[in-house]
């Protein structure tokens, strides 16, 4: 009875509830995933032109640094939930999502101190990531030495 | 002496009256639709402490002691006080008690506090074990969102059917004489769970408790919506109060234009606050600086308040367990000598 009674009620609200625009927030994390991913060329092609002697993958590692930077300033001045609430995914998906995911855990929990607040909470958002990423790599190195060419 | 009816309501033979009350909000509650009733606005959510949990407590020491001189009494003239809010071990109320020289009893009912404080201090008054009693809650946006959500600063979309804890709360001083508005009746909720296990939609979850609290409201008092000039809920927002609406046309009690919700009305749509409005501090400064001052006008006479609270913690939630809720209703009557 509870369980029957319990269903219907989950259909019913799942019927009623408001569920998420799709159009407005793909159009939004579009245009701001767009306008992150041009700004990171922008800036490859800058280190590019002003150091012309360094390698592609020093100029990748130049403009990632830049990016994080400008995020995490961006998130300590209380700026950056406003781009991550219109952009969603657009906002999340490139290294900027990453880096405000760590620089905003640690900005709240600094209150509970140094260590205990500040180090262990800092990856309370972005540790999954962390974790799974380092797993698949792992099991894609393994599949890569014994099936790869 | 029974002072029972059915179940779950009581009533009061030498009815409780509110003889001081309090309230303050948060800057964004005070720009919201309750701006002309809000008279005491915090400039900055901080509240000039170094952490939230600090404000939050500076914020219901400010309530209770602004409260007490509202009654004209002194603090080491409060018997007991009753209070609760959001946080984990109730930090907020019990740290504030250390302050006042009375005893302390905390109360966890989450945003259904309001009422809880209310009823059980009347039963104690009424009882004859106290003579004034404090009533108090607060919640606070910051400390609700590290506590069941996410970081302030993290750049993530809120869903939908989200609401916004309000910062702020409310504090009522209850006595066994005096003059003002009168608590005359008590209905004690049931823990209701209709299996939702969605914690950013909590209106939807308290939802059947305020139903539930409702209909044994009516049916132990044998009264009807329409015996009320108005019937709030705490904090379901547009979405829970909807579903209330059509569940309780269901069970064949047609809430009227008297029914709102104070999540509901709290915020402007500009404010883009999704559902609504929630935490204790909703009902509770709704109830302080809006319900008892329409009733100070006699534009109401009779309200039912029902305060809702959904009774979640983020371990039950992390582990898939559905969301219990409660809720508690009073019933307030206008002071007849005070016009």
């Amino acid at each position: 009875m509870d369980k029957q009674q319990n269903q219907k009620y989950k259909e019913y609200v799942d019927r009623v509830s408001p569920k998420t625009k799709n159009f407005p927030s793909l159009f939004c994390a579009f245009i701001v995933g767009g306008i992150i991913c041009c700004f990171g060329q922008l800036i490859n092609d800058a280190v590019k032109y002003f150091y012309p002697h360094l390698y592609q993958i020093e100029i990748n590692a130049w403009m990632l640094i830049i990016i994080i930077f400008i995020t995490i300033l961006l998130t300590g001045i209380g700026v950056w939930d406003r781009v991550g609430k219109l952009g969603g995914a657009g906002a999340f998906i490139p290294i900027t999502g990453f880096a405000n995911a760590v620089a905003s855990p640690a900005i709240e929990f600094k209150k509970e101190g140094i260590i205990y607040g500040l180090s262990v909470k800092m990856f309370v958002v972005a540790g999954p990531i962390i974790v799974n990423g380092v797993t698949v790599s792992v099991v894609i190195g393994i599949l890569h030495y014994f099936f790869g060419g | 002496m029974n002072r029972r009816l059915g179940m779950q309501t009581v009533y009061f033979k030498n009815p409780p009256v509110i003889i001081g009350r309090n309230h303050l909000v948060g800057k964004k509650e005070g720009q919201g639709n309750f701006k002309g009733y809000f008279t005491n606005v915090l400039k900055n959510d901080k509240f000039g402490e170094k952490t939230f949990e600090k404000a939050e407590r500076k914020i219901m020491e400010t309530l209770i002691f602004g409260a007490i001189e509202n009654a004209k009494l002194k603090p080491n003239q409060i018997d007991m006080l009753l209070s609760g809010d959001l946080l984990n071990q109730i930090i907020t109320s019990s740290f504030t008690a250390r302050d006042f020289e009375t005893t302390f009893v905390g109360l966890y009912g989450a945003c259904s506090t309001m009422a809880e404080t209310l009823a059980v201090a009347s039963c104690l008054i009424d009882g004859g074990f106290m003579d004034k009693v404090a009533c108090a809650t607060t919640s606070h946006f910051a400390t609700a969102e590290r506590q069941y959500r996410n970081p302030l600063e993290l750049g993530n979309q809120r869903p939908p059917t989200s609401q916004w804890t309000v910062t702020g709360g409310g504090c009522c001083v209850l006595s066994s004489k005096g003059i003002g508005h009168k608590i005359t009746m008590a209905t004690f909720g049931k823990v209701k769970d209709y299996g939702i296990t969605d914690a950013n939609n909590m209106g939807a979850a308290m939802a059947p408790a305020a139903m539930n609290t409702l209909i044994a409201h009516f049916e132990d008092t044998g009264t009807n919506p329409e015996d009320y000039d108005a019937i709030f809920t705490g904090d379901l927002g547009k979405l829970g109060s909807n579903i209330l609406r059509s569940m309780m046309e269901e069970a064949g009690y047609s809430l009227g234009i008297n029914y709102s919700d104070c999540g509901q009305m709290m915020f402007a749509e500009n404010q883009k606050p999704y559902q609504g409005a929630s935490g204790c501090a909703c009902s509770a400064s709704v109830l302080n600086a809006y319900i008892l001052s329409q009733l100070d006008k006699a534009v109401f006479k009779k309200v039912l308040f029902v305060a809702t609270g959904a009774l979640l913690s983020t371990v039950s939630t992390q582990q898939g367990d559905s969301i219990p809720g409660i809720a508690h209703a009073v019933v307030i009557e206008g002071c007849t000598q005070c016009l």
